[in-house]
């Protein structure tokens, strides 16, 4: 099958076995690759109901039809798992080489399964699978495990990794990767950890079929000529995705102790020229990548050498604005710390964060941290973050994030647990951006802005009006999602201006049939109503109430800044609501309808809906 | 077209790679290309690029006399070739690629990367002085 490797992994931990199996045409017809992979095989593969933790849980990898090829940023590759964090569908996408160097192993999609009773190690080189003992391995540093394994098996090895907060099962465990590439978001490598799997390394020597490769050549040379002659390729790639630090401050977005408020005073001191400035050593690509937004630093740390990459624009949001970090160096080194343990430097810094609030307010006590923490401290910073990965003492609650904590801690800490259905809410503050608010309110792993980046539209159209804002949420929800399907990078497109028309020329040479976005926005739509479906049949009443953002966000007015003053109330949330769901095609409580669902093929999901009762 | 590179320019999106297998071979492998672009991570944080730089050294241990300078080139005459793999072994930046069931095979200075190249890291030193911005 063109543009596809033609194959999926199958990999059992605990029976240490493997199985090669055919890629089934439907699957790739109706959800093309990537994020459509990965959801549609825990949808159909792991249980209702099941742990994420046990072993009916899953892990899923796959890069898209178009990863690995020659265009522009083809090197994401999506994962995949019931999550920890939230109870339902969690993905998280990554970049570096990874995705391509599954394909060129000859696989579209790997699948863990099962636990191990050991640390493992599981190599794949092409179609060779090794269950290679990792319990030297077990405890150490995501960024000595890598070196460590690149040392073993060749520098020619791509290679995932969890650290110690993987291996503890903290909530929102991330995935590293090539020395700072992260699938952080819903927890994943916690589910890694708990199936014992340390690392993942693949090695590929196949070719991708394609089938035109002349016209693959030609366009792909068109591509990227096209992407050189963007103006933004100058002016966007130098400082990378914290080159937008400043701008999120001026429009008073910009996450500041702990969404208190929205404008950091200082920013400029930990945002992209700070960095370039001072710690930027090279700019580090993704596979394929023309716009390489990958900044990789060097500080000193106590007359050491620290290396990181990044930070990016959600870590000098989370890390920097909401634990007020206030010098670049410190944000780079809670990064390199965030990073060596595992954890997701958003979901991370918005733990700590509501950690540091609850220490002002009294809810969590210097006799139980045996200690004093403050804002701004790399110290207190170092210690939380320790806690947490390692899940000591106060860590062990903070460990299950946000929502888990405030539930337990009480005091109504959840009003400003920033989080919806469980997942941290990412690097925008949306109290004055509509758009933005709704985007969030209804991504569909969690309050993440990748599924729709809206607050350019709220600037441009009008902050204070709800008008047409819902709409363009799913607009977006169907064009970004739509990149995480076919195994591609959407910074291209945002950021510089390449037109999404560029990609179907590629489509064609690759698949050798004319397919259009509209076909691939279709699969993305699909994709998020089984979501949608699979969410409900997870947690009981799952529907309009675990769309609203945290409280702080309706109540609390922004203190002080640009946007000071400006909050979306209940009120006006709802309204975002209806609008949204009359978009999507669902009911009032949120939840897709029959028509809906019919439109998109989803039988499957209007059968178990039904032996549910939760369909008519 | 003379290639000549700008190491501390590569981000190692590997782009240069894919137009090597792309013209050269019709092939999406990246593996199969005369270019490596080498990651030295996590210390001291910088890319390699080695290329053939048509530095004669295979030329010189080749027992058939299979490689010889055609114009500003080393060239394999693939009839003359006995896959010894002499030339793999003498070449200082591991491009000469002896694949199975293949003839030796190397840059020919086509300039396909040098087009795909997103910083002009690897650049045609006739006409450009490298880096794209
Ligand atoms: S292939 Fe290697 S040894 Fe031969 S000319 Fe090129 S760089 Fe020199
Ligand atoms: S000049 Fe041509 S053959 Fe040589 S490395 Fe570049 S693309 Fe490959
Ligand atoms: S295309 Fe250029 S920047 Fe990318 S790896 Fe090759 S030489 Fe480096």
């Amino acid at each position: 099958m063109n543009g596809y490797a033609g194959y999926i992994l199958r990999i059992d931990v605990g029976a240490k076995a493997f199985r090669k199996e055919v890629l089934d045409r439907k699957l790739a017809k109706d959800f093309i690759g990537g994020r459509g992979f990965v959801d549609k095989l825990i949808y159909d593969e792991v249980p209702v109901g099941a742990d994420p933790f046990g072993p009916l849980n899953k892990v899923a990898a796959a890069p898209g039809p178009l990863s690995g090829i020659f265009t522009p940023a083809s090197g994401k590759v999506q994962f995949g798992t019931l999550s920890p964090a939230t109870g339902i569908i969690g993905d998280s996408n990554m970049g570096g080489h990874f995705g391509p160097e599954i394909k060129y192993a000859g696989y579209d999609m790997l699948i863990i399964e099962g636990v191990s009773n050991t640390p493992v190690t599981l190599v794949i080189d092409d179609d060779k699978v090794d269950f290679k003992d990792a319990s030297d391995l077990w405890g150490k540093g995501s960024f000595e495990t890598e070196e460590t394994l690149k040392k073993q098996l060749g520098a020619d090895f791509q290679i995932a990794t969890i650290g110690p907060a993987g291996e503890n099962k903290v909530y929102f465990a991330c995935i590293n990767h090539d020395f700072g590439r992260q699938a952080g978001r819903t927890g994943i490598g916690a589910v890694l950890g708990a199936k014992k799997v340390k690392a993942i390394a693949v090695k590929g020597s196949k070719s991708i079929p394609v089938a035109d490769p002349d016209a693959v050549l030609k366009v792909g040379m068109n591509l990227y000529r096209k992407c050189f002659e963007k103006p933004g390729l100058a002016e966007w790639t130098p400082l990378g995705t914290a080159g937008v630090t400043p701008w999120v401050n001026e429009v008073g977005a910009f996450p500041t102790k702990n969404f208190q408020t929205t404008y950091f005073e200082g920013h400029e001191k930990i945002g992209g020229q700070a960095m370039k400035d001072k710690i930027i050593v090279t700019d580090k690509g993704c596979f394929a990548c023309p716009t390489p937004c990958g900044k990789y630093s060097r500080l000193k740390k106590e007359g050491k050498d620290v290396y990181v990459e990044g930070p990016e624009y959600e870590t000098i949001a989370m890390l920097g604005g909401d634990c007020m970090l206030p010098e670049i160096e410190d944000v780079a080194y809670a990064n390199r710390l965030c990073d060596d343990l595992g954890l997701d430097t958003i979901s991370g810094g918005a733990v700590i964060a509501f950690a540091l609030e609850c220490f002002d307010k009294g809810i969590i006590t210097k006799e139980q941290l045996g200690r004093d923490i403050s804002w701004g401290d790399i110290g207190s910073f170092e210690f939380l973050a320790n806690i947490i990965a390692k899940r000591q003492g106060m860590g062990d609650l903070l460990a299950m994030g946000t929502r888990i904590a405030a539930n337990r801690l009480g005091h109504d800490s959840i009003r400003f647990a920033t989080q919806v259905k469980g997942l941290e809410w990412s690097g925008y503050d949306a109290r004055w951006a509509p758009a933005m608010m709704i985007s969030y309110m209804t991504a569909d792993i969690g309050a993440h802005h990748n599924r729709s980046w809206a607050i350019t539209f709220d600037v441009a159209k009008g902050r204070d009006t709800l008008e047409g804002k819902a709409k363009r949420a799913v607009e977006l929800q169907r064009i970004r999602p739509a990149f995480d399907l076919i195994g591609c990078c959407r910074l291209q497109w945002v950021e510089i201006g390449f037109e999404l028309e560029n990609y179907e020329a590629m489509f064609e040479a690759v698949f050798g049939e004319r397919t259009t976005w509209q076909d691939i926005y279709v699969a993305a739509d699909r994709l998020w109503n089984m979501n949608r479906v699979r969410a409900m049949l997870e947690i009981p009443g799952f529907g309009r109430d675990d769309d609203y953002p945290p409280k702080r966000f309706m109540e609390e007015p922004v203190l002080s800044g640009p946007a000071k003053g400006k909050l979306i109330d209940r009120a006006s949330c709802d309204r975002l609501l209806d609008d949204y769901y009359m978009e999507r095609g669902w009911d009032k409580a949120g939840h897709p309808t029959k028509k809906t669902l019919e439109a998109l093929g989803l039988f499957g999901c209007i059968d178990e809906l039904k032996a549910r009762g939760l369909m008519a | 077209m003379h290639l000549a590179t700008i190491d501390k320019l590569c981000s190692g999106c590997k782009a240069c790679q894919l137009a090597c297998s792309m013209t050269r071979r019709k092939e999406v492998n990246p593996k199969r290309s005369f270019i490596r672009p080498e990651g030295r991570f996590p210390a001291p944080g910088d890319y390699i690029i080695k290329y053939c730089t048509q530095c004669g050294e295979c030329a010189n241990v080749c027992p058939t006399g299979a490689i010889s300078k055609k114009g500003d080139i080393y060239d394999i005459d693939e009839d003359l070739c006995i896959q010894c793999g002499a030339c793999v072994a003498a070449c200082p930046f591991s491009v000469m690629l002896l694949l199975d069931g293949e003839k030796a095979k190397k840059c020919n200075a086509c300039g396909a990367c040098v087009a795909a190249c997103p910083r002009a890291a690897v650049y045609d030193s006739d006409t450009s002085k490298g880096g794209r911005y």
